[in-house]
This record gives structure tokens, C-alpha cells and sequence, in this order.
């Protein structure tokens, strides 16, 4: 199992990453990509990440996932920093041997990492105001499908 | 011995730094009090933590309940709910 997990401020070589998932030998690769979304003046979207506490709770979410599906290889890269709009901020990509293995690990990825990882988004906007994006009820309803899935001894 | 606090997002803006070594008087057991503690320097302290229904923490870099101790913690993040992804 190849895992790569990383924080980072540079942009992410997505051909790059999904050629290595490629290159393992499955029969499947997934991937979602989170971009900045565009629109209603943002100018910005800046991401704060704990340094020291983001990258491990990012490698302990790979590890459940490892420890729920059959995977070859995932990647799991998240940006912090001031992104603009259409830039990617977090790239989540599976390789299994089956498509089934390979997609739901995938949401599972991202659906945790949008809930129990230590990042915090602020929108900034074009006439120079700010706020902290909220979290989401439904953000944390479907993070905790995945928790009774495996109550039910998924996959 | 003192425990080093760390402040997030709106959190660390209110406060109007990113963390301090404290040493919280006995009795203060809890994260919840340790928040009740802060709150009570008034000024930013008041407005960040004026709702603690707001707040998540990390004690020693893994998330923690309010509830949850603080007695051996050398580090504690106070932060609004993630919003990464």
C-alpha cells in the first residue's frame, strides 16, 4: 500500500499523482478535486492549517481508510495559503483493484477531510471584507455516515 | 508548570494573537472551565469565547471534547468546527 499524505502550499501535479495510482497494478484509480469556487465577489480563499497537528490527523484518516478498503495507493494533498478563484485546494485519489474499493474510499477521504482535519477557510472578498466559512450540518451528517458504515462492518 | 495555548481562525483574531503560556488557578479542571477562565480576562478573551457551543479543541494535537481534562495537557488548540476540504 503507497500512501502519500501532505499539506502543502504549492499546486498539486494532478496527471502526475494519478499516473503513479495508475502504475500500481489495479484495475481502478478515483479522484475528486476541491477547487476554489468562483463567483459573488470572493477575490480569495485563504486556508489556516495547525501546523504539526494537520498533517497527522490527515495520515491518520488515510489509515482508516487503508483499514477499511482493499487499496493499492491513495493520495491525499491539501493546500493551505490564500487560493484564488478555480484553484485547487485538496486532491483525493484512490487506486484498487476493483472501481467499488476505489470510489468509496475516495468519498470517504474527502468526507473526513472536510470534518477531522484542522483546516479553516475564510472567504475575501473584492470590496476587502472577510468572514470564516461555517461548518456545515450536512458536512458533518455525511462524515458520520461513514462512522455507522462501519458499525455495519462496511465494507 | 505552565501549558502553551494555541488560537485558530476567528478564534486567534478576536483574541489578537496566535497563543500564550498560561497557568490555569486550581479548580480549573476542564477545557470548558479553562474557556470559562479565558473568557473572564474580558475584552477579546469575552468575544471569542462568548459562545462555547462555538468552540472545538485539541488537547496534545488530537481533537477532545470540552468536557475533557486538562490535567497533564502541555498543549491546548482552541479553534471554531474544521472547515478544510
Amino acid at each position: 500500500m503507497s500512501a502519500r499524505v501532505h499539506v502543502q502550499e504549492a499546486d498539486v501535479d494532478i496527471g502526475a499523482e494519478l499516473a503513479r495510482l495508475e502504475a500500481l497494478g489495479g484495475g481502478g484509480v478515483a479522484s475528486f478535486t476541491g477547487v476554489v469556487r468562483g463567483g459573488d465577489g470572493l477575490a480569495a480563499l485563504h486556508l489556516e492549517a495547525y501546523p504539526g497537528m494537520t498533517q497527522r490527523a490527515l495520515e491518520e484518516i488515510a489509515a482508516e481508510a487503508q483499514a477499511r478498503w482493499p487499496l493499492l495507493g491513495l493520495t491525499l494533498i491539501h493546500r493551505h495559503g490564500t487560493l484564488g478563484a478555480g484553484e485547487r485546494i485538496v486532491l483525493v485519489a484512490t487506486a484498487a483493484r476493483h472501481r467499488g474499493a476505489a470510489l468509496e474510499a475516495c468519498a470517504f477521504l474527502i468526507d473526513w477531510a472536510k470534518t477531522k482535519a484542522p483546516f479553516w477557510k475564510q472567504e475575501r472578498f473584492t470590496d476587502g471584507t472577510s468572514h470564516w466559512v461555517e461548518a456545515t450540518a450536512a458536512d458533518e451528517t455525511v462524515a458520520a455516515t461513514w462512522d455507522a458504515s462501519a458499525e455495519h462492518g462496511r465494507p | 508548570m505552565g501549558i502553551e495555548l494555541l488560537y485558530f481562525a476567528w478564534v486567534r483574531e478576536a483574541i489578537g494573537r496566535d497563543g500564550e503560556t498560561v497557568e490555569p488557578p486550581a479548580g480549573v479542571d476542564a477545557v470548558a472551565g479553562l474557556i470559562d477562565w479565558l473568557a473572564g480576562r474580558g475584552g477579546g478573551y469575552a468575544t471569542a469565547f462568548a459562545e462555547p457551543a462555538r468552540l472545538r479543541c485539541a488537547i496534545d494535537q488530537q481533537f477532545a471534547p470540552l468536557t475533557a481534562s486538562i490535567a497533564g495537557a502541555r498543549e491546548i488548540a482552541l479553534f471554531p468546527p474544521v472547515t478544510g476540504g
